[in-house]
Formats: structure tokens, sequence, C-alpha cells
């Protein structure tokens, strides 16, 4: 309520201020300026004696053993935020965030492609050593969910191969570190069988060394940090989020269409992994309800989130079910992750099948197609020209990693973005209020019109800066966090404060939304790296 | 424009140079660089610092035209010459310019040329701090403060003030603000009383004689070449004048012995002597009407410090012991710079306090206390500069605070 009035407060103050300023000039008398401020304190007033009165009809029904009391109702039916009728559990929505609206939507069909070189990259797992140990040379075949390397630190963890085949490869970047394990794919895949099991009876213990030998444990991520989770830890909760918010994300209706009792096994498997619960957060941003192999899951509490990006991040998500404290972890993983979970069972194989959209401006026809975890960019998207002024992204454009056209598939994505590179000069960029760029900011007529779809390049639209404008953050990360204390704190070394301000809440994704709108262009993903990094060293 | 942007680049003085930096400072001011996003995001905003700082400088550009033409007013009024607001409109606005380019000029060399030197000794960019201090310092300044002290004060505000502290955003205190309590308190004569508010004038008690110069002779060659009206070089100040801004009638007897010289509109349009920009209360409105509706200026501040000098105001009337506290709350806003320091001075990212709840306080303060320094401080009857540089002290505090509050309820929830 107090949120709500704020919001207004701002209203009352323009408008009546103003007006009666320039009344007042004509008629030469306070009058009508007096009356501007006793609007104002009307209006004040008004909305004191509604809040008693609510609370007094509150506390009434209470005495008389109404649970909940109608004329509450009515109040939030009004004044609150709308709950789309769908809902049926706990809802949240949120005013503050932004979404990006580019050109580039992939159209809502899947098409099949033909992809033959896969790889699995180590740089894509935060936290393991750089040089992992391999278990495979060049030539050697492997089936799909055969070991390829693990880390010397956690030999539990198995890494594995995403597709049966001849390892062609095993490529290495700067200070001898592996880039990436490429493996030529079978025309007729092959996987490795796995035993079958049984989710009711099984034991937790069994279940963990069930995944680590199946391969599909580093799909499980641990938060804080983003790390592969930890097989000795006990997860509090364990969080799938069943949309994504970010730029030209791809919709995970299409996605579970088909994998409706693979994801609900999958999230049975998890249910069984945790003491606490497997939370699912929907969508409740859509015209209609999200599919029923989100909403019907058995095994799962279910949260709704309304609101622009970052609602759909899981981060915030978690930040408004259970919090992350510094003494717990949780696990996190996509939707497309807990498919390939029910499939261990179903199937008894590890299947990395992976819907990936190819969006952004660069594709003559933006789509999705199927493919498999790390696959080869060059293959995957088919006869589409991108040329040298194109950049291609796994990932989205705030939080994927820039890839060269001969560079694979990242493990987590499920997402390829090309756009255009923008090393041109604008004239008097800084000035123009009439180009049209996306932006959070209202000196851009583009805040006028709200479903306009933006081209972009990735030009950076001016020069870095110190930090000089407040509140810019606040307004882009519905959590109770001040990023940019945050952000300060990381800079300084602080150890302390980066705990203290939440610093194991967040991941790069969070914070990505603020680095794109910062008007000083800080690389806010690259200081909380850094500062997560520092507290894991820490311990 | 790729003609215009070949020729930039052929002249690319050597890197590392000053020349350079120079070069690279008004390059960057016509082009957006060429930069691509290297790491993080793909892809950013459109706002750039450069835009924020030219969109506050555009929302007092009414000001500055309001304010040229008031210098001009005031001098007339004085003199008892064209009375009528627009009468002698060329004569007023040729004045006004004469006054403020000078200012203008000065504070903009000195204070670039800092911010160069210091861009070009640390090797980075020039950044764009100095855009709105620049421009805000000759609002705030007498029409007729000497130039050597103006470049003195604009040479502390920068070099102490900011570039000692490490540049732009790193500042403590408002650099504007700065610039004008220097002149406060190393001259105090030049900034206050009612013998400074109205320009070229040899002394504002009547029998004063104007203090025309070159300028002036050269406006008037022109104007009677055009057959307009001209600089009367013989004129003094009227019987019965008074150079005393409304504050200073307020503090010796209320607001009835302000409403003896100026009327209500007189004073809420800003047709009365007072620093350069700040008299006209509608216009300045408009320029905060811009920063909230684009949003570079926090709301937050703006309307705690309206609620902050409300509150404060009210207080001083029930108590009710000077001619100054019974003048009624409302009408201390139509006196002196409330509005223009809240728009434009408590509203500076850097110096205000940095996070939502604190800005409440922060903006409710200087409300407060500026109108206590108002109203009860003898010696210079206007507070929102005292109280905004206070407060600017302040703001980390405050800040630390609600940062402390956030860190212990995430330990609770440990």
């Amino acid at each position: 309520m107090l949120n709500r009035f704020r919001r207004h407060a701002l209203n009352v103050f323009i408008f009546s201020i103003l007006p009666s300023s320039f009344l007042l000039a004509q008629s030469g008398s306070g009058g009508i300026f007096n009356t501007g401020l006793l609007v104002i304190a009307a209006i004040v007033f008004i909305v004191a004696v509604y809040l008693v009165t609510e609370n007094l009809l509150g506390v009434e029904s209470q005495d008389m053993g109404l649970k909940d009391p109608s004329s509450k109702k009515g109040v939030k039916s009004i004044l609150g935020p709308k709950v789309p009728a769908y809902v049926d559990g706990p809802f949240k929505s949120f005013r503050r965030g932004h979404n990006i609206l580019l050109k580039g939507v992939p159209t809502p069909e899947i098409s099949d492609v033909e992809v033959r070189t896969f790889a699995l990259q180590p740089g894509n797992f935060i936290g393991i050593s750089p040089i992992p140990k391999v278990v495979v040379e060049v030539g050697s075949e492997v089936k799909a969910g055969d070991e390829l390397f693990f880390d010397k630190k956690r030999p539990e963890v198995k890494y594995v191969a995403p597709v049966s085949g001849e390892i062609a490869a095993i490529n290495r970047g700067a200070k001898r570190a592996i880039s990436e394990v490429v493996i030529i794919a079978d025309k007729e895949q092959k996987y490795k069988e796995l035993p079958a099991i049984n989710l009711d009876t099984i034991s937790r213990e069994d279940l963990v060394q069930f995944l680590l030998e199946s391969g599909a444990w580093p799909l499980l991520r641990q938060r804080p940090h983003d790390i592969v989770a930890d097989s000795a830890a006990q997860p509090a909760n364990i969080f799938i989020s069943t949309f994504d918010t970010a730029p030209l994300a791809p919709n995970s209706e299409l996605i579970i269409k088909g994998n409706e009792a693979d994801f609900a096994l999958g999230v049975k498997m998890l249910s069984r992994l945790t003491e606490g619960k497997v939370y699912l957060g929907l969508n409740a941003n859509g015209e209609s309800a999200p599919s029923e192999g989100f909403t019907n899951v058995p095994h799962a509490e279910k949260n709704w989130f309304a609101g622009p990006h970052p609602a759909g991040n899981v981060g915030v998500q978690i930040h408004h079910t259970a919090p992350i404290t510094p003494q717990t972890v949780v696990w996190t993983l996509g939707v497309q992750d807990a498919i390939t979970l029910g499939k261990l069972v179903s199937q008894r194989r590890f299947d990395v099948t992976r819907i990936v959209a190819l969006t952004g401006e660069s594709f003559d026809n933006p789509r999705y197609v199927r493919t498999k975890q790390g696959a080869k960019l060059s293959e995957l998207v088919g006869s589409e020209k991108l040329s040298d002024s194109d950049r291609i992204i796994s990932g989205d454009v705030l939080s994927g990693h820039q890839k060269s056209i001969d560079q694979y598939l990242d493990f987590y994505d499920d997402q390829i973005t090309a756009i255009e590179e923008g090393r041109h000069f604008d004239m008097f960029g800084w000035l123009i209020p009439g180009s049209m760029k996306p932006s959070v900011s209202r000196t851009f007529p583009g805040f006028l019109f709200k479903n306009l779809k933006y081209s972009v390049t990735t030009n950076t639209n001016g020069e870095p800066r110190a930090f000089v404008v407040t509140g810019q953050y606040e307004k882009l990360l519905p959590m109770d966090i001040y990023p940019q204390h945050l952000m300060k704190a990381i800079i300084t070394n602080d150890f302390e404060k980066m705990e203290g301000l939440g610093i194991h809440e967040l991941i790069e994704e969070d914070v990505a939304l603020c680095e794109f709108a910062c008007t000083s262009k800080q690389p806010l993903q690259k200081i909380l790296r850094e500062g997560l990094d520092f507290v894991r060293e820490q311990g | 424009m790729s003609k215009l942007l070949d020729f930039a680049k052929r002249i690319e003085p050597e890197k590392g140079s000053f020349k350079h930096t120079l070069w690279d400072g008004f390059f960057t001011f016509f082009f957006t660089p060429d930069h691509v996003a290297k790491q993080g995001t793909h892809i950013k905003d459109g706002m750039d610092l450069k835009r924020t700082m030219v969109t506050v400088v555009l929302a007092m550009q009414l000001c500055y035209l309001f304010g040229t033409y008031n210098i001009g007013h005031q001098h007339f009024l004085a003199l008892g010459q064209h009375t009528g607001f627009l009468d002698g409109f060329h004569l007023k606005l040729f004045f006004g310019l004469g006054k403020l380019l000078p200012i203008f000029i000065v504070t903009h060399v000195v204070g670039l040329g800092i911010e160069f030197y210091y861009a070009y000794k640390k090797g980075h960019g020039i950044e764009e701090g100095f855009l709105v201090s620049g421009a805000l310092i000759p609002l705030i300044m007498p029409p007729d403060i000497p130039l050597w002290i103006l470049a003195i004060a604009v040479a502390f505000a920068v070099w102490i003030g900011k570039e000692a502290f490490g540049g732009t955003g790193m500042n403590i205190w408002n650099i504007a603000l700065l610039a004008r309590v220097f002149v406060f308190f190393a001259y105090p004569t030049t900034i206050s009383g009612d013998q400074v508010w109205i320009g070229g004038l040899t002394n504002t008690a009547p029998g004063g004689m104007v203090d025309y110069n070159w300028w002036h002779s050269l406006c008037n060659s022109l104007f009677e070449a055009l057959g307009a009206s001209t600089f009367d070089m013989n004129a003094s100040v009227i019987d019965g004048f008074t150079g005393a801004t409304p504050l200073i009638l307020a503090y010796q007897g209320g607001w009835e012995a302000v409403t003896e010289v100026y009327s209500q509109g007189q004073m809420w349009w800003g047709a009365i002597p007072g620093s350069i920009g700040e008299t006209s209360k509608p216009l300045v409105l408009v320029g905060a009407l811009i920063l909230l509706i684009t949003g570079i200026a926090s709301w937050r501040i703006m309307l705690s410090m309206l609620l902050g000098a409300v509150f404060m105001s009210m207080t001083l009337n029930a108590w009710d012991a000077t001619p100054f506290m019974t003048v009624p709350w409302q009408y201390q806003l139509y006196m002196g710079s409330f509005f223009f320091a809240m728009a434009f001075m408590a509203t500076d990212p850097v110096t205000a306090a940095s996070t939502n709840r604190g800005k409440w306080i922060y903006g409710f303060l200087i409300g407060a206390i500026g109108m206590i320094v108002r109203v009860l401080n003898p010696a210079y009857p206007e507070g929102w500069m005292l109280a905004i540089l206070l407060l600017n002290t302040f703001a980390p505090l405050i800040d630390h605070y609600v940062i402390q509050a956030n860190i212990s309820k995430r330990l609770k929830r440990a």
C-alpha cells in the first residue's frame, strides 16, 4: 500500500504544483496556490483515513471470525497489481525491471537441423580447474554419456559426451587450458545404458550416485556462485524458473510441448535430492495460463511471478521465495535440464537434446532448431549467412558469451543471438533525441511506445565513466539489494560488506540488466564475478 | 558526415599529448565513439553521461534566458527608466548579455581549463561533470560579481572540490555551490547585503551612478543607427529606491515589509533582484519538470525537500518570535531560491544520498535546515546553499545507516 502511495505521490506533486503556479501568477494572489497545497493535504488526509478504516475493518472482521474480509479483496483488485484469473497460488508482481524488445523474434516452430560436430567445453563450468583430467584420446569412440573428463579436485563429478561418435580434437587455449573436447557425431546415436531406478524407493545416496555416474550431475548448478553442485552438499531448496524474460529468450511453452512427462519425472527426482522443496517459478505475464506441463507438476511448490525482465531470472525468484543465506546453498536448473533428468529414468539414457532459439536481427529467418548440447554454431545456423560484421552470442544479449562461428553452443544455453557489430561513429549521438535506441531512460522517445521493437548494435553508445548516477540499478533489480553499493564494496575488496549486502544472492545474469542501463558503462557482471571469486577463495 | 569524420581523423594529434586530450574531448563531443561492447552485456543503453549532463543543461536554459533579461530589467528599474517589463527590450537584453557573457566565459575557461589539464595528466578522457557545474555557476552568482573573484572561486571549486578528490563522480560537495560558498566566505561583501543584486551601478542607494563601459557605448552606436533608444550615460538611481531582496525585507519587517515593495506576481514570475538565474519560479519549475519526466533528477529528493521546508516554516510560524518567523509558510516559497536549489542543486546525484531511503532523509533535512538558516541567521538570509553543503557532508553517513539496516536485516534472516 505504502509503495503504491509513493508511486502516486509524484503525480500529485507535479500536477498540483505546476498548474497552480501558473494560475497563481495570473491572478496575482496566493489563493490558487494555497488551494493546490490544500488539495494535496486533502488527498493525504483521505488516504490516511482510508488506511485507518481499512485496518479497523480488518480487525473487526477478524474479531467476527471472518478469515478473508471481502473488503480487503476489493481494495486489492482496485489498487493492487492485476492478478490474472489463472493464477492459483502465491503471486508476486514486480514493477522494477525493464523488457528490452528487439527485432529478430524466432518464429514459434521447431525444425530439425543437421549438426555433426559437438563439443564439451570445460570453460562453461565455473570453478573447475582449467586443465581437467581428460580420460579419452583423439580418435577414440564414445557413446553419449561416456566420461570425457573430470575435475581433479572433485573426481566424482563426471563430464560426459553429449553425443556418440569419434573424438576429433582436444583443443587447448591460453596457458594450455583445455578449451573444448570435440566429437564428430555418429549418424546413428548410441547411448550408454543406465541402470533402472525407482524414484519412490531409491535412497538419496543412491540417487546422487546414479546422477554422478550418468553424467547428468553438472546440470545441477549451485548458488551462491553458480558453480556445479557439490555432491556432498544438502541444498536447502531446488529452484526452476519455467520462463525466461531476457531479450529474445526462447519460449518455454514450445520446449515443454511433448516433454511434460519427462519434466515431471525430473522434478520428482529433484524432490528426492532436497530436504526442502522444489520450487517452480511460473509465468503470470501471459494472457493465458502457461502449459499444464508446468502448472500441474506434482512434487513441486509453484510460485507465480509477473513483471518485466528479470522476473524470469531464477535468482530473483529465489529472493522472493526463500532467500539464500551465507550458510545455505540452493540448486537451480533450467527446464531442458530437468527434462534430461527425466529421460535418465524414462529412457534410461543421457539425452541432452536441446531446443535452441536462433534469434536476433542478423538471422534472415529466426527460428527454433532441435539439436544437442554443445552443437557447433556454423552447422547449427544452417544456411543462414552471418558475416564478420555480425556478433554471434551463445545466450542472450545481456549475459551471453561472444563466439566465433567456429565455436560451440555453451553447456547451459538454449539460445543463439546474432546482432550487428556497432563499429560506427554517431554524430552527436548523445544529443539527438529522435534516434531509436533501446533505453530505460526517458530521454529517448522510445519510452512512449511500450511495444516498439528495436534494431540494436553492439555499440557502447558512450564511454565508461565513474559511478555518477544513483538509484538507477535499484529500479532494474527487483530484490532488496543495493547493487551500486555492493559493486563498490567489491571494488574495494570489503568482504564483510559484500556478504552483508547479499553478494551470495546474485550471479551475472541478475545484474546484466543494470549493466545494460548503466549510464557510466561500468562492467558490473565482471565486477560481480570478481567479487564472487573473492568470496569463494575466502571460503 | 563522413567527410567531417575524415577531417576530424586527419587532424588527430599524437596520442599522449595535451593536444590529443583536447582533440579527444571535442571529437567525442561531436561523435559517439565506435567502441563496441567487449565483455558483459553485448548491447548498451543509449544513455551515457554526456546525455545525462546535457539534459540537465537544457533544463536550465529558460532560467538563462530570463536571468539575462532580468539583469537588465532590474538595472533599469533602479534608474526609473523603462519600468514596464517589456519596455526597452533591446537595452535590457544587451545589458544582461554584457553582464552574463563575461561571467559565463570566465567560468568555463577556468573550469574547463582545469578539467582538461587533469584529463591530460591522468590520461583519461575529458569527463562531463563540468558541463553542469559550469552552466550552474553563472546562474547562482550576483550580476556584478568581479570576474577575478569568480575565477578564483571556480578554480577553488574545481581544483580543491573535485580534482583533489579524484574527478567527476568522486567529489563530496556540489561544485557549483562550492564556488558560491567560496565567494560567500572569502569575499562576503560581494554576495550579501542589499547592494549587490542589481548590476551596473556604482551604488544602489539613491544618487548612485550608472557604471557603463565600452560595451554600452558600442551598443549605443548600434542602437542609434537603428533609431532605437539608447543607454543613458548620465542616469542615476531614483529617490526612494531600495535594492533589497524580499528576504532582506522579510528579515526586517516580515511579509508586510516585503509586499510593500514587491507584488506576489512579481516575486513568483521573478522580476525581482537576486542571483542571476534563480528568481523566476515557474521557469525553474519547468526545468524541474523536465528533470522529473526524463527521470534524471530524483523526485524523492525534490518532494522531501519541499516537505521539509514546508514543515519547518510551519513550525517557525507556530513559534512566532521574529518578524521573519511570522511570514506565512506558503509565502516562504515565493522568496529566495528554494525551487532552484530543489531542482538543480540538491538533486546532484554525486553529492546527494545514494540510497532511495537516504534520499528522503537527505531532502527533508535540506528543506528543514535551509529554512532554519534562512529565518534565524541574521548574517545571510538564504539557507539553501549552506543546508545543501551541510547535507552533502552528511549524505555518506545517511547512506551508511541505510546500508547497515539492509545488512542487519540480511543477517537476521541467516
